[in-house]
């Protein structure tokens, strides 16, 4: 999933129509305090850091200028920071407004219901998970007809909202379904929504945009997500790919057995280091690619656990011994395998070759990759 | 009988020129499928190892009286492709295809289901009942006939325990993988009830994964309406608590959607819960000898 900095956020709601506060992005003081002195971002203003993870209030993050003077400084405090493990790259300075009541406004996916829900909750400003459910709202709105006039007047409602603070509210969730809808968006969230005189503005934005949308969103094809530098390249190779904490690494193929072969792992006492799904491939470069970029994290031990089924298991042998055949020396690590399925006696024939013996039963071959790991076999 | 496909079982094979659509058509056909027809735009007129090929889902309606389909078109295509199967009257629709965006899921699941349509996945494995018929990709060599239903959320893992079931002497009747996306056309929930109907049906295995309520919900529809002994097993217990979606993601599966709210909700409905794939298939001997009473 891409999620979107709050900037980015608002870039998109801007395009649809979701009022914002007047504000300028800015990823140096100098550019901080000429937004300023520009009336780009009309005084006094607040400097938010430019970061996914939540609590920026109270960590810091959000600093108030008076002058453009005061906007650098803040800038420069900001922009120095690591928030939460992440480096502060930018910061939104944006006009500070007469706020009145915070509300909570979000659209997302009910997985059970298949429906999206609009979520709303006249306690907004803080994190929704330590709101009542009593004070949520969830309506499921089929996207046939889209969001209704009746569900957004429930809304209004639901948020204490009347007369021309209603009708701003009605074409924001017009353009928050918008932004939903042909976004790909897997969550639009606004926390806090703040009622401003009589209209309404959106002081926050959280953008989601789902994965498997990609081939209709190439603008967000550089949006970096938090992944590592070798989760990055697999992305790159259509590999999933996720660094966990321990020393093993696990090759499979499908998530199912994926998990299903760290549980074990976890139970034997081993720790897996690097999960690798190779998904459905017919092609061995992809195996080879995938094992390369296996050895470069530099796992104590290797569990190959697969089931062909559209990812045969010759192929998997071919792509295997000639990745081992490409791994520099100081990078080999002690494999132990696993290979059932579709043309199995193909692949076992092709390992055996190759010196790598694939043991069938699953506990035992778990047992083998732990043991490896710790320099026993 | 057995669940949603069986001997009169026809398919349509939507994508079949494709690299995928030719192999596994040839599979299901070695499995006993009868794979009337495929489709391919632009295709009419030919044929792929003997299966001719139409336009339009339409056209191989009305020329071999395909009942049902199985899609592998890519992901940018395959709403196009559901929605043509749905109005070309198919009421059952296997969907291959991964990585299709869930918005376009939840107008195909709307829309299919106003006209009266089952869809299995996206994302799936698809469908099968041994010496009968098979409507998807799994492996055929994992199969034998026989008394165990199996439902999975997983496509390898599935293969992993259907193989396992084998492996000891028993078969299957039904087998479908549900397929782990977000929106998908059939749940636990949907299913249980196809397998609960079924005759030929003794012991039910369920293998959930992380994520989701399905496991959740598929065991409180345990609880109160299915009878026969059933198998459960959740794959990810020791993963690490994922990239959540978001605050209001975490709202809406408030206290449910962990491997330990499913494990929980499992054990309080199921007899027998599994903790790692190779303890099922003891679990399930176990439960077949019950069951036949």
């Amino acid at each position: 999933m891409v999620k979107l900095a709050e900037w980015q956020g608002k870039n998109v709601f801007r395009k649809y129509g979701v009022p914002l506060p007047r504000g300028a992005v800015a990823r140096s003081p100098d550019e901080a305090e000429t937004a300023v002195r520009d009336g780009k971002v009309p005084l006094p203003c607040v400097v938010k850091a430019q970061v996914l993870a939540g609590g920026r209030g109270k960590g810091g993050a959000v600093r108030f200028a008076n002058t453009p003077e005061e906007a650098r400084t803040a800038a420069t405090a900001i922009l120095a920071m690591e928030f939460k493990g992440e480096k502060v790259r930018e910061v939104l300075l944006e006009e500070k407004l007469p706020i009145g009541r915070e509300l909570y406004l979000s659209l997302t996916l009910d997985r059970t219901l298949r429906l999206p829900l609009l979520i709303t909750s006249a306690r907004g400003g803080v994190e929704i998970e330590s709101v009542a459910d009593t004070e949520i709202d969830r309506q499921a709105v089929d996207p046939f007809p889209g969001l209704t006039g009746y569900e957004k007047r429930r809304a209004a409602q639901v948020l204490g909202l009347s007369g021309t603070q209603a009708r701003s509210l009605e074409r924001l969730l017009d353009s928050l379904w918008n932004v939903f809808q042909h976004e790909d968006a897997e969550l639009v969230e606004i926390n806090p929504l703040a009622v401003v005189g009589d209209g309404i503005v959106a002081l926050d934005a959280k953008v989601i945009i789902e994965d498997d949308a990609a081939f209709r969103h190439p603008e967000y094809a550089e949006i970096r997500d938090d992944r590592t530098e070798l989760e990055e390249v697999a992305r790159e190779k259509e590999i999933a790919f996720v660094q966990l904490d321990g020393n093993i690494g696990v090759i499979a193929n499908g998530a199912g057995l994926t998990m299903a072969t760290l549980d074990v792992l976890k139970e034997l006492g081993g720790a897996p280091g690097v999960f690798l799904d190779l998904g459905g491939t017919d092609d061995p470069k992809k195996v080879t690619e995938a094992f390369l970029l296996m050895a470069r994290a530099k796992p104590a031990s290797v569990f190959l656990n697969i089931f062909g089924g559209v990812t045969r298991c010759d192929t998997v042998a071919k792509g295997l011994v000639e990745a081992m055949h490409q791994v520099p020396p100081n990078d080999r690590f002690p494999l132990v395998a696993r290979i059932r399925g579709n043309n199995e006696k193909e692949g076992i024939e092709i390992l055996r070759s190759a010196g790598v013996t694939s043991v069938s039963d699953l506990r035992a071959s778990a047992e083998a990759a732990v043991d490896a790991a710790r320099g026993r076999l | 009988m057995s669940v949603l496909v069986d001997r009169d079982t026809r398919v349509v094979v939507q994508g079949i020129t494709g690299h995928q659509g030719t192999v596994h058509s040839r599979q299901m056909r070695q499995f006993g499928t009868t794979v009337a027809a495929g489709v391919t735009p632009g295709k009419a007129g030919t044929d792929v190892e003997g299966v001719p090929v139409f336009n339009a889902v339409r056209d191989a309606v009305e020329a071999t009286q395909a009942n049902a389909s199985c899609i592998f078109v890519p992901a940018p295509y395959a709403k196009d492709a559901l929605l043509e199967a749905v109005d070309a009257g198919i009421r059952l629709c296997v969907i291959v295809t991964e990585h299709i965006p869930f918005h376009d899921m939840l107008v195909m699941y709307h829309y299919a289901r106003s006209k009266g349509t089952r869809i299995i996945g996206p994302n799936c494995p698809g469908i099968a009942s041994p010496g009968k018929s098979k409507v998807g990709i799994i492996p055929n060599v994992v199969f034998q006939p026989g008394r165990v239903g199996v439902i999975s959320r997983s496509g390898t893992l599935t293969y992993e325990i259907v193989s396992g079931i084998k492996e000891i002497g028993l078969g299957q009747s039904t087998c479908i993988g549900l397929g782990g996306d977000p929106v998908v056309g059939t749940s636990f929930v949907d299913a249980l009830p196809l397998f609960e109907a079924d005759p030929d049906t003794d012991v039910l295995v369920m293998v959930g994964e992380i994520g989701g309520t399905a496991e959740e919900d598929g065991a409180e529809y345990i609880h109160h309406h299915f009878t026969k002994p059933v198998v459960a097993y959740i794959a990810g217990r020791s993963a690490p608590p994922g990239k959540r979606m978001g605050h209001a993601g975490a709202i809406i599966t408030r206290g449910k959607g962990t491997a330990e709210t499913k494990v929980a909700a499992l054990e309080a409905a199921v007899a027998r819960v599994a903790r790692f794939p190779y303890e099922i298939p003891g679990l399930v001997a176990d439960a077949a000898r019950g069951a036949r009473r």
